[in-house]
């Protein structure tokens, strides 16, 4: 057997999928089901992964997989967990992977209602800043200063005012005993990230930055390095929350500028096209100082 | 053998549900089901049910907890009641496609605005399109043994979809009248568990619910449609089955109630009918050749069922307790569409009926059947629905 039929043989997610070159999310799933292995059932809301893994008479999954709508993944997962309940089916655990629209949004207060009833359900975001399924909209995950089509930067527009929202403080405040946010960059810290929390109980959240070149405008073949540097300046803070507190970070090892991140993607291209981006720019710096800050992501920065 | 308790409506859904042994129920308030979920809530805190009852944030998630459910093969149950079902609606198309079969009991209740919480069919009228089987019942009885056949039917594996109950509220869920029950072991032997061949399963992987194109979405709604077809005969056996059993007969798809030789039918759901049969029998003896058809089940749409008993008669008074905006009632239509075409085919009139919880008495049932009989005399035929009782003094 060759290495890419072992690959192929072992992998839970392979190749019936009709992802764009380079995407971060396809990426994520495969490891992601590497890490809880087959014994999961999985559902997944409207989006690109429900649509590009699954074309009708294909199918990249090599676990059960339900997609139903767009907003209800969380209570879809609520009843498949209250019936292996049922049924004593203990070892079968179940897992969500949804895009940032979903779960930021739309689906949000199904979410909620999961979290606080305690649903035994491993909830994954993966999270590429827009809904980039119906070609790239403004969500409540989208950065600030980023441009959408539904908030597209203009003559007398920069894109995204607002922040984006601070869901895995959210998903903590219901109490969920694991919240963690990983990146495909790291896929080995992701995996680690996904076992952890298939070791716990009750609610339990990841969320993971997966690159878009589609949506963000790099060329494909730089996902995992889009991904690094958006880690590298502090816009992506990599953490595990246990029990409502940080118990890790992923320190950065050498600080770089925001606009190394930004420069790089065409859907900020507006603050670089003339001066009148520079206020902007200055901002976003200081919210990766304050994630720095808040979540000590420097090596000197103490807790290691 | 069976038991005799005056009860709650409500209760009488709960104890139906509780006999069918459901392993995961959802459950959201809204006024007039509430009770039905407080029913069954208070049967898991004393022990008597042993279920996973899943207290979610909204309808939409109650119809969704449990589609997620049936898809992990369990037997599944929530309630609602108008702008619940509404906010359902999404889910239900959703879960007929997908081929899960459930039971909801559709508490019926206007739909907003102006706010009420009285009783009319519009809630679960508009569901009508959703590929969900729909039932509507008359009494605390019939609410009973309809319940424990519609998981029957939804679980037959050439059925698989999501069945509703549809109960007048207030009339029918706050009303205590007498109820037979089933004994436990009649209800199992009747109902089996669900054991269906295609669940979310570990050891045989499947996709569900898949995107798909132009070549095969067709043939997926078509699938739907055929299923209703074959529902028509197999609810009428599932329902012959469980009266062999109760010894109590409502019928099949319809019931037809002193037809025979009628000139004029009216054609009723739910709690009505019970009103337009004792206005019937008055009629009657006084020699009107007056009867009823009740619509027992609306989707799939009996029309051959009605055919049988309508095709003699020269008028059909439907009751619509619902109105499609801009046109005329739903069954009027539904049962028109059926009828164009047919030379000899009766002439069908539209009473908007009921909106809101307003009352329909016997005196009502008189108006309609005279209005009736005016077209009828005169020959002219009144092809606009009549708004029956409508207080012009307080119209804009
Ligand atoms: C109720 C409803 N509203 C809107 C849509 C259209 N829609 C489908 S996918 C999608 C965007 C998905 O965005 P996200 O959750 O971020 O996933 P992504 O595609 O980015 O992975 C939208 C708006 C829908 N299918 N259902
Ligand atoms: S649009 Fe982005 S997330 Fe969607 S498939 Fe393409 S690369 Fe992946
Ligand atoms: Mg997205």
């Amino acid at each position: 057997m060759s290495l890419q039929q072992i690959a192929r043989k072992e992998a839970l997610f392979f190749s019936g999928h009709r992802a764009c070159h380079g995407c971060g999310m396809a990426l994520a799933v495969r490891h992601i089901l590497k890490a809880t292995g087959k014994n999961v059932i999985v559902v997944t809301p409207t989006g690109c992964l429900e649509t590009f893994a699954s074309p009708y008479g294909y199918s990249p999954w090599q676990v059960p997989w339900i997609h139903h709508l767009f907003e209800n993944a969380p209570s879809i997962a609520s009843g498949v967990a209250a019936a292996l309940k049922a049924q004593g089916r203990d070892s079968v655990r179940v897992l969500v992977i949804a895009g940032d629209g979903s779960t930021f949004d739309i689906g949000f207060g199904a979410l909620s209602g999961m979290l606080e009833r305690g649903d035994d359900v491993l909830y994954i975001c993966t999270d590429n800043g827009a809904y980039m399924n119906t070609g790239g909209q403004r969500s409540g995950a989208s950065p600030t200063y980023s441009s959408t089509t539904t908030d597209p930067a203009g003559k007398e527009s920069l894109g995204k005012t607002q922040m984006m929202k601070d869901l895995p403080a959210i998903v903590a405040a219901h109490s969920a005993p694991y919240v963690a946010t990983a990146s495909v960059a790291f896929l080995k810290d992701l995996q680690k990230k996904v076992k952890k929390a298939m070791l716990y109980h009750g609610p339990r959240y990841i969320q993971i930055d997966t690159p878009c070149p589609s949506g963000w405008g790099f060329p494909p073949e730089r996902t995992l390095e889009i991904g690094r540097t958006g880690i590298d300046c502090g816009l992506v803070p990599i953490f595990e929350m246990e029990n409502g507190k940080i118990t890790s970070t992923h320190k950065i090892k050498k600080k770089i500028p925001v606009t190394d991140y930004l420069k790089a993607q065409t859907r900020f291209g507006h603050l670089f096209s003339d001066n009148r981006g520079q206020a902007e720019l200055d901002e976003i710096q200081a919210m990766a100082d304050r994630n720095i800050e808040r979540y000590a992501l420097l090596r000197e920065s103490g807790n290691k | 053998m069976s038991h005799i308790q005056v009860v709650e409506g409500s209760e009488a859904v709960a104890l139906a549900v509780k006999a069918c042994r459901p392993q995961v129920i959802s459950a959201y308030p809204i006024s007039p089901q509430t009770h039905i979920v407080e029913w069954i809530a208070k049967m898991i805190a004393d022990g008597e049910l042993d279920t996973e009852y899943v207290r979610v944030e909204s309808e939409f998630s109650a119809a969704s907890v449990i589609s997620g459910a049936s898809a992990t093969a369990s037997r599944s149950y929530t309630a609602s009641s108008s702008q619940g079902l509404l906010l359902m609606t999404e889910v239900l198309y959703a879960s007929a496609g997908l081929r899960l079969p459930f039971v909801i009991t559709g508490v019926n209740r206007a739909i907003s605005a102006p706010i009420s919480i009285q009783v009319d069919h519009q809630d679960t009228i508009s569901l009508r399109d959703s590929g969900v089987i729909q039932f509507y019942v008359e009494s605390s009885q019939e609410v009973y043994d309809t319940h424990i056949a519609a998981f029957k039917v939804a679980e037959d594996p050439k059925i698989l979809l999501p069945v509703m109950v549809c109960m007048d509220g207030w009339i029918l869920t706050h009303s205590y009248e007498r109820v037979s029950f089933m004994e436990q072991e009649e209800v199992g032997s009747f109902l089996p568990p669900f054991q269906p061949v295609n669940f979310l399963d570990v050891n045989d992987p499947k996709t569900w619910g898949s995107y798909a194109e132009d070549d095969v979405l067709m043939e997926f709604k078509y699938a739907i449609h055929e299923a209703m077809q074959y529902a028509k005969g197999r609810i009428k056996e599932i329902f012959s089955e469980l009266a062999m059993i109760t010894g109590r007969d409502h019928g099949g798809l319809i019931e037809a109630y002193r037809t025979e030789g009628a000139e004029v039918i009216l054609m009723a759901m739910g709690s009505m009918a019970g009103t337009v049969k004792e206005a019937v029998d008055e009629l009657r003896s006084q020699g009107k050749k007056v009867g009823l058809v009740k619509i027992r089940c609306y989707r799939p749409f009996p029309f051959e069922d009605i055919w049988d008993v309508i095709k003699d008669t020269k008028i059909v008074g439907v009751m619509d307790a619902n109105f499609s905006m801009g046109s005329e009632g739903a069954v009027a239509t539904d049962l028109k569409a059926k009828l164009c075409g047919r030379p000899d085919a009766p002439l069908v009139l539209d009473f908007i009926t009921g909106l809101g919880g307003r009352e329909v008495n016997k005196g009502t049932i008189r108006e309609i059947v005279q209005k009736a009989e005016e077209v009828l005399n005169s020959g002219l035929p009144l092809h606009e629905p009549h708004w029956v009782d409508l207080n012009p003094a307080i119209l804009p």
